[in-house]
C-alpha cells in the first residue's frame, strides 16, 4: 500500500491544469488594452495561459508526490516511544542552546542597537509568557485578562518610583506584590467558573483595568499617560555621562561611556528575571500546589474527594501568575520611561495567550519558540507592513493543523520510580 | 459498645419534589465491608454524594467517630470531608488525572500531609531536608499501593493509558493514599472482567484485615456483593427496605421482589 501510483496521480494533475487553463484563459489569456490610439482592444496571449495551466499541473503532481513520500517516510519512522524521547532530547538540548545563545548575545558581533531591543522584547514576552503559562498551561484557568496584572506592575512602579523616588530594586517587588493582590481580588469571585465564562470574566477584568487607568486622570494621568519614570540603576550607580551625586556605571568601572550600557543591562535584567520566572516554575511543579493546580486542570471534582481545597489552590495560581506579571510590567515601565493604556489593551493579552497556547501548554521551551516566533517574527517582517498580520495568522493556522496541541506538547512527570527514560541514548 | 465509625440517621435528600433518599438510616463499622446495594434510580450513589459533601443533605446526620473525634459530615465542605474526617472515595465514572503519571495521581492524594511538610511551599521551595523527607515517605507509600495493585512498572506513565481495569484500581488505591478511614467505592467493579473482579475482591479484603478501615461499596455485582461484604443495606425507591448479612438478604422477600418482581397473584 506504501506505492505510489503515478498514473492516478497524473490523471488528477491533468484534470487540475484543465481546470487552471479554465481560469487562466480568461484572467490571463484575455487582456484589455485602452492605452493605444484607436480605443479599447482586446490583447491575446494565450501562449501565457497555457504555460500557467502547466505550470499548474506540474506544481500539482509535484506536491502530491513529496506528500506520498513523506507519508512513505513517516510509515518508515521510528516507533512513537522512541520520538517521544527524541522530543524530550530535543527540548533538552534547545533549552540549553537557548541559554547559552540568551547569555552571549549582547557580546555577538551583529548585536547592535536594534538586535538588542528585539531581545529585551521578545525576552519580556517569554516571561508574560511563563507567568501566564502558571495560570493556563499548569492550573488550566484560561485567563483573557493577563495584561491587567502587567498593567498594575507597570503602573504601581511609575506610580511608587515616581512619587517616592525609591530604587528599582525595591520598587520591583513591591509590583509584583501589588499584581498578586489584584490576581487575588480577580481570583476570588471567579473560582466558580470554568472555561468559557472564566474567560469571559477575566477578558471583562482586563478591561476594566484598562478603563480605570485612562479615566483616572488625578492618579494616573489618564490617557497622556505617566512619562519621566525613573529608569533602573546598577546597584546605585546610574548610567548617565555624568551625575552630580557620585560615581555613574563607566566611572565606576573606567569605561568609555556608552548609551549602550543601559541596553544591554536592561537586556540582562529581563534575561534574569525571565529565567527566575522558569526555574520558579520549574520547582513549583514538582512541589505538592503545583502537582494540586495539574490535577485540578485534569478533573476538579476528584481533587475535592482527595482533601485539594480548590479555592486555595487556584487562588496561589492566580496570585503566581499574576506576580510575574506584575514584575514583567515593572521592568516594562523602566525600559520605556513612559506608559500609557494604550500599552495594555486586549491585544496583548491575546497575543500572550497565542505563545503559550502555540508552545504546547504547560512547556516552558515551547514558549520561548513560540515567543521568538511571534514577537521576533512579527519585528523582522516589519518590511512586509501590511502583509505583516497576515503572515502571523497564516502562522498561527498552520500550527494549529500540523501541531494542534502546541510546538512542544510533551509532559514529563514532576516525580518518578524509575530512572528517566532516553537519559544518555 | 463503642460507637460505629459511621452513623447515618434518617438521612433525606430532595430534589424539589423527588424525594431521592427517604429517611436512610445505617451503620457502617470498621474493619468491615459494608456494601449497599439496589436496582437503579434506588438512590445509592445519592448517598455516596451526601456522604462526601457533593451535595448537602435535606436532612438527618451523618455522624463519623474515628479516633481522631467526630465529624458532623452533613455539616463539612466536600474537600474537608477528607481532609479533616478521613473519608475517600471512587467514583462510577472513573476520575483519574489522566495526563499526569500514575505515581503523580497517588501523589496528589497525599497532597495536605505534603503541603503542611512544604510549609505552604516555602521549604519546598528552597528544598530543606524536612521536606525532600517527607515526599521520599509519600514516594515510598506510592511505591507500596503500586506493588499492592501491580502497577509498579507503570509508575511513569500517564494514567490514562493504563487499561480500565488497571484504573479502576489505581483509583482505589490513590483514595487508599489519601490515608482515610472510611473509603466509598461507587461500582468498583462495573466494567470488569471476572479475572479483574477476583483481583478487586482481594485488595478489598487487604484494605479491611490491613488498614483499619472501614470500607462501604455500592455494587451491582451481586456475586461479588454476596461473597465479601459482611453487611448489606438494600435500598428501593429511596428507602432502606433490608438490612443484615449476605445470607439473610439473599432470602429476604422484600429484596426478591424489589429485583425480580411482584407475582401477578401474590399482587393481585
Amino acid at each position: 500500500m506504501a506505492e505510489i501510483d503515478y498514473i492516478a496521480q497524473a490523471k488528477e494533475s491533468a484534470i487540475a491544469a484543465l481546470v487552471g487553463l479554465a481560469l487562466t484563459v480568461p484572467i490571463v489569456g484575455l487582456r484589455t488594452d485602452s492605452s493605444g490610439p484607436d480605443g479599447m482592444t482586446i490583447d491575446v496571449r494565450m501562449l501565457d495561459a497555457v504555460l500557467l495551466a502547466i505550470g499548474i499541473g506540474v506544481g500539482h503532481f509535484m506536491v502530491n508526490l513529496a506528500r506520498g513520500l513523506l507519508q512513505q517516510r513517516r510509515r518508515a519512522a521510528k516507533p512513537a516511544i522512541a520520538r517521544a524521547a527524541n522530543l524530550k532530547s530535543v527540548a533538552y538540548f534547545l533549552g540549553a542552546g537557548a541559554l547559552v545563545f540568551g547569555l552571549v548575545l549582547p557580546g555577538l558581533p551583529f548585536a547592535d542597537r536594534y538586535v538588542m531591543d528585539v531581545g529585551t522584547l521578545v525576552l519580556t514576552y517569554v516571561m508574560l509568557g511563563w507567568g501566564l503559562n502558571i495560570v493556563v498551561g499548569l492550573a488550566g484557568l484560561l485567563d483573557l485578562g493577563y495584561v491587567a496584572f502587567y498593567a498594575v506592575g507597570a503602573y504601581s512602579y511609575a506610580l511608587i518610583a515616581s512619587h517616592f523616588g525609591w530604587s528599582f530594586w525595591v520598587c520591583l517587588p513591591l509590583a509584583g506584590a501589588f499584581a498578586a493582590f489584584f490576581g487575588i481580588i480577580l481570583g476570588f469571585p471567579v473560582l466558580r467558573l470554568r472555561g468559557d465564562y472564566l474567560a469571559i470574566v477575566t477578558l471583562g477584568f482586563g478591561e476594566i483595568i484598562r478603563v480605570i487607568l485612562l479615566n483616572w486622570y488625578d492618579f494616573t494621568g489618564g490617557p497622556d499617560g505617566m512619562s519621566r519614570i525613573p529608569r533602573p540603576d546598577f546597584f546605585g550607580l546610574p548610567f548617565a555621562r555624568s551625575s552630580p551625586d557620585g560615581a555613574t556605571f563607566h566611572e565606576f568601572f573606567g569605561l568609555e561611556f556608552s548609551s549602550m550600557h543601559r541596553i544591554i543591562f536592561l537586556y540582562y535584567l529581563i534575561f534574569a528575571l525571565a529565567l527566575l520566572t522558569n526555574v520558579f516554575t520549574l520547582r513549583i511543579r514538582r512541589l505538592p500546589v503545583g502537582r494540586a493546580w495539574e490535577a485540578l486542570r485534569e478533573d476538579e471534582i476528584a481533587c475535592r474527594s482527595l482533601g485539594v481545597n480548590p479555592t486555595n489552590t487556584k487562588l496561589t495560581a492566580f496570585a503566581i501568575g499574576a506576580m510575574f506579571g506584575g514584575f514583567a510590567g515593572a521592568f516594562f515601565a523602566t525600559r520605556q520611561g513612559f506608559i500609557s493604556p494604550e500599552s495594555f489593551t486586549f491585544i496583548e493579552s491575546a497575543v500572550i495567550l497565542a505563545i503559550v497556547v502555540l508552545g504546547g501548554m504547560g512547556s516552558q521551551i515551547g514558549v520561548v519558540l513560540a515567543a521568538i516566533l511571534l514577537i521576533g517574527g512579527t519585528e523582522i517582517f516589519r518590511d512586509l507592513a501590511e502583509y505583516r498580520m497576515l503572515a502571523f495568522g497564516a502562522a498561527m493556522v498552520a500550527i494549529m493543523v500540523w501541531k494542534p496541541r502546541g510546538l512542544l506538547s510533551n509532559r514529563e512527570p514532576t516525580v518518578r520510580l524509575g530512572p528517566k527514560p532516553g537519559a544518555g541514548s | 459498645m463503642t460507637a460505629p465509625l459511621l452513623a447515618v440517621d434518617r438521612l433525606t435528600m430532595r430534589f424539589g419534589g423527588l424525594v431521592a433518599i427517604d429517611a436512610v438510616s445505617f451503620h457502617a463499622e470498621n474493619q468491615k465491608i459494608t456494601s449497599i446495594i439496589g436496582p437503579n434510580g434506588a438512590g445509592k450513589t445519592t448517598v455516596f454524594n451526601c456522604l462526601t459533601g457533593f451535595y448537602k443533605p435535606t436532612s438527618g446526620r451523618l455522624l463519623l467517630t474515628t479516633p481522631k473525634g467526630e465529624f458532623h459530615l452533613e455539616r463539612m465542605e466536600d474537600f474537608r470531608i477528607n481532609q479533616r474526617a478521613g473519608v475517600a472515595r471512587t467514583f462510577q465514572n472513573i476520575r483519574l488525572f489522566p495526563a499526569m503519571s500514575v505515581l503523580e495521581n497517588l501523589m496528589v492524594a497525599q497532597h495536605n500531609k505534603l503541603m503542611r511538610a512544604s510549609v505552604w511551599s516555602l521549604a519546598g521551595l528552597l528544598g530543606l531536608g524536612a521536606y525532600r523527607r517527607a515526599e521520599r515517605d509519600a514516594v515510598e507509600l506510592g511505591r507500596y499501593w503500586l506493588e499492592r495493585i501491580d502497577l509498579i512498572d507503570r509508575a511513569d506513565k500517564p494514567a490514562g493509558d493504563l487499561p480500565y481495569g488497571d484504573q479502576r484500581r489505581l483509583e482505589i488505591a490513590r483514595a487508599m493514599c489519601s490515608e482515610p478511614r472510611l473509603l466509598c467505592l461507587d461500582e468498583p467493579a462495573a466494567g470488569l472482567n471476572p479475572r479483574e473482579t477476583l483481583l478487586l475482591n482481594d485488595l478489598l479484603r487487604f484494605i479491611r484485615d490491613e488498614h483499619n478501615a472501614g470500607v462501604l461499596l455500592i455494587e451491582h455485582d451481586m456475586s461479588m456483593v454476596m461473597e465479601i461484604s459482611d453487611h448489606i443495606v438494600v435500598l428501593d425507591y429511596g428507602r432502606k427496605i433490608a438490612e443484615g448479612d449476605p445470607e439473610a438478604v439473599r432470602n429476604n422477600p422484600a429484596v426478591i421482589r424489589a429485583y425480580l418482581g411482584e407475582d401477578e397473584e401474590e399482587s393481585a
